[in-house]
């Protein structure tokens, strides 16, 4: 099926692209972008007027909770709400049951979510088997069974001789270390924010600085091994401040934030809302002004979802044992408009967050709209008006603290590999 | 008399100052009732209010079953082992369960803060708050400011000083709550390791870096109960390190106004928060709290109820 889009404002940019144009996918392929493009016969017309055409969003940090936990989510759930969030790529976490520390199970995701699954899914496998922080997991085997990287995420590794091993290890084989950066001690018991709102709440608090402190590790240790880093969900002004400043040392550090903390502040925990639970925990106003500086200014590279599928039984608990994590897919796209729109990110610049730069920190070959690229596209419609509704999402799981919120913007239409994956109707 | 229009009596935070002078006032009421010889009246009667009690404390569950029998309520306690949820039952379930009983009241102790607001929305009987993690303990905040009350005559203008473990206190949170909302300045002291971030914006309160600083000319001394178990981890090095510094005892008491008042919500550790010398002593009102709690929790139980004194 070969597909012409017509009259979108075309946003790439990975060749400085941003113009009304059509664009033509062949074969699964981008043909060409250009003004008029006439559709041959057996071709397919989108009208895009009014909307963005853009790379296919990748969303780099997401828990799709199969193997092992289907009941939260799985590849077929999982994909489905990706591409109605306008994602054609989705890179998975390996907390799954059993971890993706072995061939076997980076195999199982890939085929299944390539036969069944919605959009384009790449694995990332452990840094440490059962994401036990003890033993180095094979990463060799695990980057040629397909995975993009390695995390121990939901986890640091806290013995820092492991993590530089792993550093140095991974720099070897030419695969990414993605940090959780926590550390364990400095979080205790803590259950949000610490600060005036756990104070109050009578909550006990997670430090900023149980997340600093980690990262500043790790960035030393990628400094010291030279070897490339990238920081997960950062959510801190301390670590906005510590990623800038290696950044520039020249140390090869990247680094990703989500929706939810450049949105909400640890204010909406009130009212003991479990939905209002992840981790790293929202913080305060301080953070999420340094965290939107952080993303006008370059030092965070990506914005990823932390996409944290939980079923109602997890979350409908007292604060205090509900699970950590909201889903995200279906939201992000919206919330990260909004930067657009408060003037903080050009639409290019969102586009490369979302989309080029997760491809190319993690050597993916998506990100672009290049002639002869894979035809993986975004139509965007910047300008609906809508409201989030649990009861008609495509996740399983209906853990989002934005139920109820009105949002603008959405995907239009999302296209895989020259093929709609989602209309929206 | 004003209305009480609250079904739930979870936090002090929650009240207006409207709110607390009112259960103040109906508590000296039912004092009048506790004098008697025959101590009962018909307010409850028909009245079914269930103790559910997560935590251990004979105290306070005892207080609120007095309180409910004394309104003529049937009572029953009900003692999850704390392991039930982890067995698979979770509150909600427990919640349920004893709803389907038709209780009037819920009255709950538990260990985790906020577990009270997540019972509220599952069932449509009053829940009363008998304590909840480190966040509030409505009724000894009550109960508190009754017995400040009832030695001053009044409670805007006070200075009242809170020492030990502000972080991990419930009693510290209500009585914060409380007292600033009635207009008396807190001082607060302990160690950094147990004081709250930014406990400041709770009010009209001042950390003090001292003890000696929070209860110098101070109206009121409240001495909070310290955990035994937080000792020799990494909040404190011991108790008698802790005594020295954040103790009370007959010196230091004297900086405080000559014949100030001794508080502390109990059971005290003596020779820890405070020498047996200034718990027994005559400015000491720890026995007085105790008695106002009867009264102070018929209260509260009298006004969610939403009943009227014939
Ligand atoms: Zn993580």
């Amino acid at each position: 099926m070969n597909l012409l889009i017509k009259n979108g404002r075309v946003i790439d940019p990975s060749q400085g692209l941003d113009d009304v144009a059509d664009v033509l996918v062949e074969a699964g392929l981008v043909k060409e972008i250009g003004k008029d493009l006439k559709a041959s016969a057996g071709v397919e017309t989108i009208d895009a007027t009014g909307k963005y055409v853009v790379p296919g969003l990748v969303d780099m940090h997401v828990h799709l909770r199969d193997p092992g936990l289907e009941y939260k989510e799985d590849i077929v759930s999982g994909t489905r709400a990706a591409v109605a969030g306008g994602f054609t790529s989705l890179v998975c976490m390996p907390n799954t049951k059993p971890a993706i520390d072995n061939k076997t199970v980076a195999s199982y995701i890939i085929n299944k979510a390539a036969t069944e699954g919605f959009c384009n899914v790449f694995p990332v496998g452990c840094i440490t088997y059962g994401m036990g922080g003890e033993r180095m997991a094979e990463m060799g085997e695990l980057k040629e069974a397909g995975c993009v990287a390695v995390s121990d995420d939901g986890r640091p590794v806290a013995n820092a001789e492991l993590m530089r091993r792993a550093l140095e290890y991974a720099r070897g084989i030419g695969i990414l270390v993605i940090s959780h950066a926590e550390d364990l001690a400095l979080v205790g018991e803590g259950v949000m924010n610490e600060g005036f709102t756990s104070t109050e709440l009578g909550l006990k608090g997670i430090p900023r600085i149980a997340e600093d402190i980690a990262t500043a590790r790790d960035v030393m240790l990628a400094e010291y091994t030279n070897s490339p880093l990238h920081i997960a969900h950062v959510s801190t002004r301390g670590s906005v401040r510590i990623i800038r400043e290696a950044k520039a040392r020249g140390v090869k550090v990247t680094c990703e934030t989500a929706p939810h903390y450049f949105t909400l502040t640890d204010d909406a925990v009130r009212g003991y809302d479990t939905n209002a639970k992840m981790n790293p925990p929202l913080r305060e106003a301080d953070d999420v002004a340094a965290i939107k500086e952080g993303l006008r200014d370059g030092t965070i590279d990506c914005i990823a979802t932390d996409h944290a599928p939980h079923h109602l039984d997890e979350k409908d608990v007292e604060f205090n044992v509900a699970a950590n994590g909201i889903i995200g897919l279906e939201t992000s796209l919206p919330l990260s408009l909004k930067l657009v729109e408060d003037g903080i990110l050009t639409i290019n610049q969102l586009i490369e967050k979302m989309s080029f730069n997760p491809s190319k920190i993690l050597g993916i070959s998506r990100g672009s709209l290049r002639a002869g690229s894979v035809a993986d596209l975004t139509v965007i419609d910047p300008s609906v008006e809508w409201t989030v509704d649990t009861e008609t999402l495509a996740s399983k799981s209906r853990n989002t603290p934005f139920a109820g919120w009105k949002m603008k913007g959405r995907a239009a239409c999302t296209i895989r590999g020259g093929a709609v994956a989602f209309p929206r109707h | 008399m004003a209305e009480f229009k609250h079904r739930n009596i979870i936090a002090l935070r929650d009240l207006t100052r409207e709110d607390m002078e009112l259960l103040l006032a109906t508590a000296e009421n039912m004092r009048e009732i506790n004098s008697r010889d025959i101590k009962k009246v018909p307010t409850l009667r028909g009245k079914t209010i269930i103790n559910l009690f997560y935590e251990a404390s004979t105290r306070t569950r005892t207080s609120f079953e007095i309180a409910a029998k004394r309104l003529s309520a049937d009572t029953v306690n009900i003692s999850p082992s704390t392991s039930s949820a982890t067995k698979g039952e979770t509150l909600a379930d427990t919640a349920l369960n004893l709803l389907a009983m038709k209780p009037d009241i819920i009255v709950m102790r538990h260990a985790v803060s906020g577990a009270h607001y997540h019972l509220a929305k599952k069932v449509s009987c009053s829940v009363v708050n008998a304590g909840d993690g480190a966040h509030e303990h409505p009724s000894q905040g009550l109960l508190d400011l009754l017995t400040i009350r009832d030695r001053f005559g009044r409670l805007d203008g006070l200075k009242v000083a809170i020492v030990g473990d502000i972080a991990h206190s419930r009693v510290a949170r209500s009585d914060i709550q409380g007292l600033t909302k009635m207009g008396s300045h807190v001082f607060l002291a302990g160690p950094p390791t147990m004081m709250p971030p930014v406990v400041e914006k709770l009010g009209n309160v001042t950390v003090c870096a001292t003890m000696r600083e929070a209860i110098q000319d101070a109206d009121v001394v409240i001495m909070l109960r310290i955990q035994q178990e937080r000792q020799g981890k990494t909040l404190m090095p011991n108790a008698r390190e802790y005594s020295r510094y954040f103790g009370l005892n007959p010196e230091n008491l004297k900086l405080a106004k000559p014949g100030a008042m001794v508080m502390h919500p109990g059971p005290i550790n003596r020779g820890v928060e405070m020498s047996s010398y200034v718990a027994d002593g005559s400015q000491s009102h720890v026995l007085k709290q105790v008695e106002n709690g009867v009264a102070v929790r018929m209260a509260m139980l009298y006004h969610v109820c939403g009943g009227e004194l014939e």
